[in-house]
Order: C-alpha cells, then structure tokens, then sequence
C-alpha cells in the first residue's frame, strides 16, 4: 500500500480550495538568428496562458503536435525560464528566486518523461536512480536513502529482485515504472506528465493509470497531463485545456468539454478519436 | 491457385549473450501473409515481434543471433542466400519501415537524395532519372513535389513529414512486402490519420502486403485483415482481426485489443461521428 503524505511540506491546513499552482499571463519566446545572419528574430512557443492545479486533481493539456504544449510543461516544471508571467507554488512567485532559491522548490514539482529508455541513466542500478535525486537535495544518510528506494520500488510494483538491474534489463513499462518511483522520491506536490504513457501498451497503461489513481488519492498529488491522447483524457482528467498555437482556446470541465466542444480546433480533436466499433462499421460498409 | 508471398515455418531467434549463452526472443512461429495482405502483429513489449521481423530480413548477422527455421519470399528460401543477393531483395522486393524517423534518416542528407539513393542502389539507371523518381515516390506519400521539401535535410521538417519521407524509401523500388514496424507511434493525431489512410490507398491500388506491427488496437482495426498475437517468442492466436476482437480464445488477445474507451459521458460522441 501507499503511505501517506509525510514528507517535510505536508500541510493539512492549507486550504484546498486555494489553487496548489497558479500560472498567470505566462509567455515563452525562443530568439532565434537565420543561418549566418546576425538578423535575429523571436518565436513564441505560447503566450498568455492562465491556469491553476489543486491538490488532488488532474489537469490535462490537449492539442495537436507544435502547439506548445512540452515547452509550456516544460516551463512549468521549471526547466526551462518563461520570458514573461508568473509561475506561483502555494502564493510564492518562483520567477522571482534565483537559482539557489529554486532549489528547495524543485523537489516538489517533478517531470515525468515519453520515453523512459531515454530518461534514466543507463549506467545506475535501479536502486541507484531512485536515491539519486534524493543524494542530490542532500535528504538523510546514504542508508536511509537506499532503504526509501527499496520501498518507492514496491510502491510501484517492482519487487526487490529489481533493485540491482540496470534500465536496460527492464520492459517498457516496467521502466516507466522506475521513472515514476525516482519522481516520487522527493515527495512532490505536483508531478508533470509529458506523454508519459503514450509509449506503453495497453496492458501497462492500465497498470501504470490505476498506480496514478492511487498516488492521487493517498497524497492529494495535482496532476499535470500533457497528451494528445483524448481517450485517456476523458477518464483520467477532471479539467481539460486545449491549446492551439500557442494559445490557449478552451478550458472546461472534462465532461463540460466532450458534451459541448466550443472551438473549431476542440472539434477536431474530438474528430480524430475513433472506436475499433466504429471503424469495423467504415470498413464493412 | 494463389501462392502465399511469404511463408514463414519455424522460425526462431535466439541471441548470443555476452558469456556464449543463447537467449531465445523468437520460438517456433509460423505465418504466411497474402498478395495484398495486411497482417497485424501485436503483443506487450519485448515479446520478440522486432526480432521476428529483423531475422525475415536477415538483417540479424551470425554472430548477434542463431536463427533456424524457413522464410519463403515468392519461393525462394530467404536463410540460405547470401548477402548479395539480400540486398538486393530488400528495398525492392521487402522493405521497413521503422518506428523512428529521426533515427531511420540520414540527418546530414537532403532527404530528395536519401529517396534517390534508395533507387539508385536498385535500378541501373542514371543519377538524374533516380531523382525524378525520388520525386514521383515522394509525390505518392502526399509530400508536394516542391524543392523545399525534396531539398530540406530530416530536422527541417515535421515528425508527419519525416515519417513521410520513410515510407516514400520503403516504396520508391515498388516492393511486394512492406514491413511497418509502429509506423504512427511517434505522431499526433492528424498525421497519423492522415498516413493510415494513406497506407489503406495503397495496398488498395498497389496490392502491396503490409505486416503491421502496432500495439494500437484502432491502427490495427483500421488496416489489418488478420492479426497475430504473440507473447514470449510464441504466436498465442491469430485469425480474421474481426473474429478475434469480438471472440478472443487468449486471455492476452482480450487485453491488447481492449481499447481504452472514451469515459462513458462521451459515448455519444463517437455514435455521433460515424453517422
């Protein structure tokens, strides 16, 4: 089972209907020069967006590939600076700290990658990549870091056995696994999903969904899920926001959104989404 | 009567480890796949569906792999050729289509010459008639036959584009066969739309074979005439795609092809869109 919330920034008393995350009138501008022109030119990757994370719920973040959805995750998760707006955690503006403020704040916002083969350091043992980030904010004795590592490990599924096996030895989902655990070694408040189940198959999604489920309701995780995959997003979303070119053109209650789709690009999105029913029904016709 | 295009009887595949030990990823499996025949494949991850088509290939050497068992292409047997004679099989007679673009494409080669150099390496005919070539196949996958696209090198175009130009390589020699391996697992919803239909053209007007390897059950419904499920090198069902998504006999079948269903509220939606 899942213990609760116990890390150092568990707060009961912070109120719930106070959003967790508020991100406000936030822009990304990319500077870029032609080939041997000093001319320099910008591109927005996405301006002005607005929206909020409450602790416990799952915000999903659709639209079609360019429309600026990993770079806006990406910013939030605090990889990447926004060159306008405001990023702000529990009422503190994390745009305004600098490096070495940021760092403790790190520890409670945590990324979780597509592809998992590409996110774990082929080197470390399993064991190694869950402690590492917990080595890295200098988080108890190297002991009591492993043994933390031996019980994320069971949380999500992978026995003891797994402890000294090195990524490659692992199947796609059982790696996705392993990246989730080291995400949830600092005891995050909010995790950032970017496509992180798009490459698993069935089987795992379903198994790697109901371990989120879980997380969410034991720790009151907020979920940031990025995907274009409208399937999941009706089951696993409370809120849904649509972007398209950058900006945002919806954002609705996930039920609100399916019923009554607004924009023309909403639309398109639903139109994509095709049951095996109805395609055997298209190709018999 | 009609000769199956390939017959594969017994195939297995079992990879050289590091201390001489043989691990076994493909065990026994046979299949035959039609003239203008889509033949899904499916299975979890790591279930020896790659192994299965890189050793149809032969692109497994001696000292990777030991592989036994009979791979018949138009009645030849594919194992006992040699390596000259496979080259010049594949691309013109089977071709791949791998699941990375970024990583199937030359990134310092003008993709014109990438699709160019595919023909050149099969046909004897000059540089110059190569690329007119290369710009009719790239013409057949829906890329415009503009010199931005046919002189762009692979990071200037888009993941649909790319992908794209992959399959325009597969094609360009006219193969009988084309094996995809996750041909949309790295696009967006449109583009893989777009590029499923554009396959379903194809093997309508080309009657090219496609063994399609996707673990998307709608990729699946949408092209496979049969599928085939495997699990631990071993082929656990296969049969009609129809039969077996509303009948499944393995416990496996029934939970790769169940579908993550939109949530009951958007139902409707989907009844909505067919009509």
């Amino acid at each position: 089972m899942i213990p609760a919330h116990s890390g150092p920034h568990a707060n009961p008393s912070s109120n719930p209907s106070q959003p967790l995350l508020r991100v406000t009138g936030l822009c990304k501008q990319f500077v870029q020069r032609r080939n041997f022109s000093r001319q320099q030119f910008s591109v927005n990757a996405f301006e002005n967006v607005t929206l909020q994370l409450f602790r416990g719920r799952t915000l999903a973040l659709v639209g079609e590939s360019g429309a600026g959805k990993s770079t806006l995750a990406r910013c939030i998760a605090l990889l990447e600076r926004p060159s306008e707006g405001t990023i702000a955690l529990d009422g503190t503006d994390l745009l305004a700290l600098d490096t070495k403020g940021l760092f403790p704040i790190r520890r409670r916002i945590q990324l979780i990658f597509q592809d998992p083969a590409s996110a774990l350091n082929p080197q470390l043992t399993a064991c190694e990549t869950i402690a590492e980030p917990l080595a890295i904010q200098n988080v108890s004795t190297k002991k009591e870091r492993h043994e933390r590592a031996l019980q994320l490990m069971d949380q999500v599924g992978l026995g003891p056995a797994a402890a000294q096996k090195r990524p490659f030895e692992f199947s796609g989902g059982q790696r996705q696994r392993l990246a989730i655990a080291r995400a949830l070694a600092l005891e995050p408040d909010v995790l950032v999903l970017d496509e992180s189940l798009s490459a698993l198959d069935a089987l795992n999604r379903d198994l790697i969904l109901q371990l989120l489920a879980d997380l969410q309701a034991v720790r009151s995780l907020a979920y940031l899920y990025v995907s274009h995959d409208l399937r999941l997003v009706s089951q696993f979303a409370d809120e849904v926001v649509v972007m398209y070119q950058g900006r945002i053109v919806e954002q609705k209650k996930t039920r609100e959104l399916f019923a009554h789709p607004a924009h023309f690009h909403t639309r398109e999105l639903l139109a994509t989404v095709h049951s095996v029913e109805s395609i055997l029904r298209e190709r018999s016709a | 009567m009609i000769a199956n295009l390939l017959q594969v009887k017994d195939l297995s595949v079992s990879y050289r480890g590091a201390d001489a030990k043989l691990r076994q990823a493909v065990a026994g499996v046979s299949f035959e796949i039609a003239r203008g025949e889509v033949l899904g494949l499916m299975g979890e991850s790591g279930c020896g569906k790659t192994s299965a088509a890189l050793a149809l290939l032969g692109l497994l050497s001696d000292q990777q792999a030991q592989i036994s068992g009979s791979v018949q292409f138009r009645g030849q047997e594919l194992p006992s050729m040699d390596q000259c004679a496979l080259r010049a099989l594949r691309g013109a007679g089977i071709s791949m289509v791998f699941q990375e673009p970024e990583i199937a494409l030359n990134p310092v080669m003008r993709v014109g010459h990438q699709v160019a150099e595919v023909i050149h390496a099969h046909k004897r005919c000059s540089w110059k008639q190569c690329r007119a070539e290369a710009e009719a196949a790239l013409a057949r996958v829906g890329l415009p036959a503009r010199q931005r696209i046919f002189s762009a090198y692979p990071h200037q175009l888009s993941g649909g584009q790319r992908q794209r130009v992959v399959l325009a390589q597969a094609l360009a020699c006219e193969p009988a066969l084309v094996i995809a391996d996750e041909p949309t697992a790295s696009l967006d919803a449109r583009s893989q739309s777009e590029l499923l239909t554009l396959l379903r053209q194809l093997k309508r007007d080309s009657s090219i074979a496609i063994l399609l390897i996707s673990h998307t059950p709608e990729v699946q419904a949408f092209l496979a005439d049969r599928l085939m499920v495997m699990a631990d090198g071993r082929i656990v069902e296969q049969g009609p795609f129809e039969q077996l998504y509303r009948n499944p006999s393995h416990e496996l079948t029934r939970a790769m092809l169940r579908t993550n269903s939109l949530a009951d509220f958007a139902r409707d939606l989907d009844l909505e869109m067919v009509t």
